[in-house]
């Protein structure tokens, strides 16, 4: 047995060069690579980078550069300290810094950026074993993790500067003055993205153009928006239908807050997503149902980041519940 | 008995190389819920030392009458004894201190590090040897849990011992006094202790 053992051994060993044994897919595209993916993102993300730049003015330029520039020396940091390859090639960090900081308030101090981006980098990655390996959403670790610490400068209360220049700091977010003082935004403001708010989620426009490209390139698979979309929907309905005074409709719900950035740039992260399709719409719709819960009935004004987190903590559990059944195999009894 | 530790084996022993918190990881319970602060934990630590070093010398005294079917029963007793003793002084003594740690005094009795230590060490080994391993387990304990409450004052309140520490620009990290806190530091703890020792085994390897 064990001499049989040996020869088959060596007599692959020596046919090793002729024929390659590899697992499938055989044939796949060389140009579906980690880099391309996020390259795709950082082009979709063009537009709500830009909005912010146009909004925001230097608040976005100071939290931009400090969020990627701190998430790349995170990187390189602790992949050093793992003896990791070198691993800044792939734009991962780079993306996860865009994301970080466009999800941050620009008023938020320079140590908050820093923080959370070491968080996300670190505790939200690498700790796991690298980019593909962790179980939620970096950008949103280092995010819950900075809003938690520091609740006043990112609170409600955080995103506003009276003394501010750029004008639409000096207000308050539309979710916030929703909440508190039940003032209802124009929907042209919520929808072209003059409103105060954290950097990237003031233009649903912006959002919804970058969102649109992920999905025609495939980097992002559209069943998680479309269904984060569709429950939002669904539940702002319920709620309209309960109270049809209220004026916060509807779309006020799909455009204001972080929910379009956030079902197409955020809750897509192909990582900690479910990887099938059925999967995808149950992440989706968990997402979309968590948000309403969060806007509806917490403290929070709003519930995108948490809502992911949440989701994102299920994923291996819906991934289990939707294998595919392969062909032929009998349904258990 | 002559593969048991020796008493000195036992103390050094609890201290580093089998620390009841970065090594066996027992008692967590008290090490995440009372460590948000350098003068809590301390206040545990010198409680749980008083409760483990009375059961394992009272064990050890009784070892040879204990019957091995209800060892566990009397553990606990002679455990619950103590606990109420240390639950009581701190009560009478330093009520303020005894409101903050609220459940987590009584809650001694469930900690697994002294029953562990009773059964492992004083049920089996001659007084002297109980009671060193006792004060070893303890400083061992107390050492990890004001490690993590260092830290945890330090960033969440920018305080040491209720002294301010760092400048009053500090920003407060105040998810560290928040139970997430608890488990960051202890896992990042824990992470920096193994690759430390991984450290040091592979430089012994190599020279």
């Amino acid at each position: 047995m064990v001499e049989n053992k040996q020869k088959t051994e060596s007599v692959q060993k020596a046919s090793g060069s002729a024929v390659q044994v590899a697992p499938s897919p055989h044939l796949s595209s060389s140009s579906l690579t980690t880099q391309r993916m996020m390259l795709d993102v950082i082009i979709a993300l063009l537009p709500v980078i830009l909005t912010a730049l146009y909004v925001f003015q230097w608040y976005a330029v100071k939290q931009l550069f400090i969020c990627v520039a701190s998430c790349l020396t995170a990187e390189t940091l602790f992949m050093k300290m793992r003896n990791k390859p070198f691993s800044l090639n792939d734009y991962s960090a780079t993306v996860t810094g865009l994301i970080l900081a466009l999800s941050l308030p620009g008023t938020a101090p320079w140590y908050v950026g820093v923080i959370a981006s070491f968080v996300a980098i670190g505790i939200g990655k690498v700790i796991f074993g690298g980019l593909g390996m962790n179980i939620f959403n970096p950008a949103m670790v280092g995010r819950a993790f900075v809003m938690l610490a520091f609740a006043s400068t990112l609170g409600a209360s955080g995103y506003e500067d009276v003394t501010s220049a750029v004008n639409a700091i000096t207000q308050a977010t539309p979710m916030t003055v929703f909440k508190q003082a039940g003032i209802i935004a124009p929907l042209s403001d919520l929808f072209w993205g003059l409103s105060n708010g954290s950097l990237g989620e003031t233009s649903a426009i912006a959002s919804i153009i970058g969102g649109f490209y992920l999905c025609i390139r495939r980097t992002a698979s559209w069943e998680i928006p479309a269904s984060v979309i569709i429950v939002t929907a669904i539940l702002g309905g319920i709620v309209n239908l309960i109270n049809p005074q209220l004026e916060w409709t509807v779309l006020h719900h799909m455009f204001g807050g972080a929910l379009l950035f956030g079902a197409f740039f955020i809750a897509t992260d192909p990582v900690t997503s479910p990887l099938t399709t059925r999967g995808k719409f149950i992440f989706g719709a968990g997402v979309g149902a968590f948000i309403m819960l969060l806007r509806l009935f917490s403290g929070y004004p709003e519930g995108v980041m948490f809502a992911v987190l949440l989701m994102n903590a299920l994923t291996p559990l819906i991934n289990n519940w939707t294998i595919p059944r392969p062909l032929g195999k009998l349904l258990e009894p | 008995m002559a593969d048991q530790p020796t008493p000195l084996e036992r103390f050094i022993q609890g201290i580093l190389p089998e620390n009841p918190v970065y090594r066996q990881l027992l008692g967590l319970c008290p090490v995440l819920a009372v460590s948000n602060g350098l003068k809590p934990a301390i206040t545990m630590s010198v409680a749980v030392a008083f409760v483990l070093l009375g059961a394992n010398v009272l064990i050890s005294l009784i070892r040879n009458l204990l019957k091995p079917h209800l060892r566990i029963v009397i553990f606990t007793l002679t455990i619950a004894t103590f606990v109420t003793l240390a639950d009581r002084f701190l009560a009478a003594y330093v009520y303020q201190m005894s409101k903050t740690l609220g459940p987590y005094i009584p809650l001694i009795i469930v900690n697994c590090i002294i029953i562990c230590r009773c059964e492992v060490c004083a049920s089996k080994q001659s007084v002297f040897a109980a009671a060193s391993d006792a004060i070893g387990q303890s400083l061992g304990f107390a050492l990890a849990l004001s490690s993590i409450a260092v830290v945890r004052e330090i960033l969440g309140t920018g305080m040491l011992f209720g002294l301010r520490v760092l400048p009053t620009a500090w920003p407060d990290w105040v998810i560290m006094i928040l139970p997430p806190g608890a488990f960051l530091t202890l896992g990042l703890l824990l992470g920096v202790i193994n690759w430390i020792d991984s450290y040091k085994s592979k430089k012994s390897r190599s020279s």
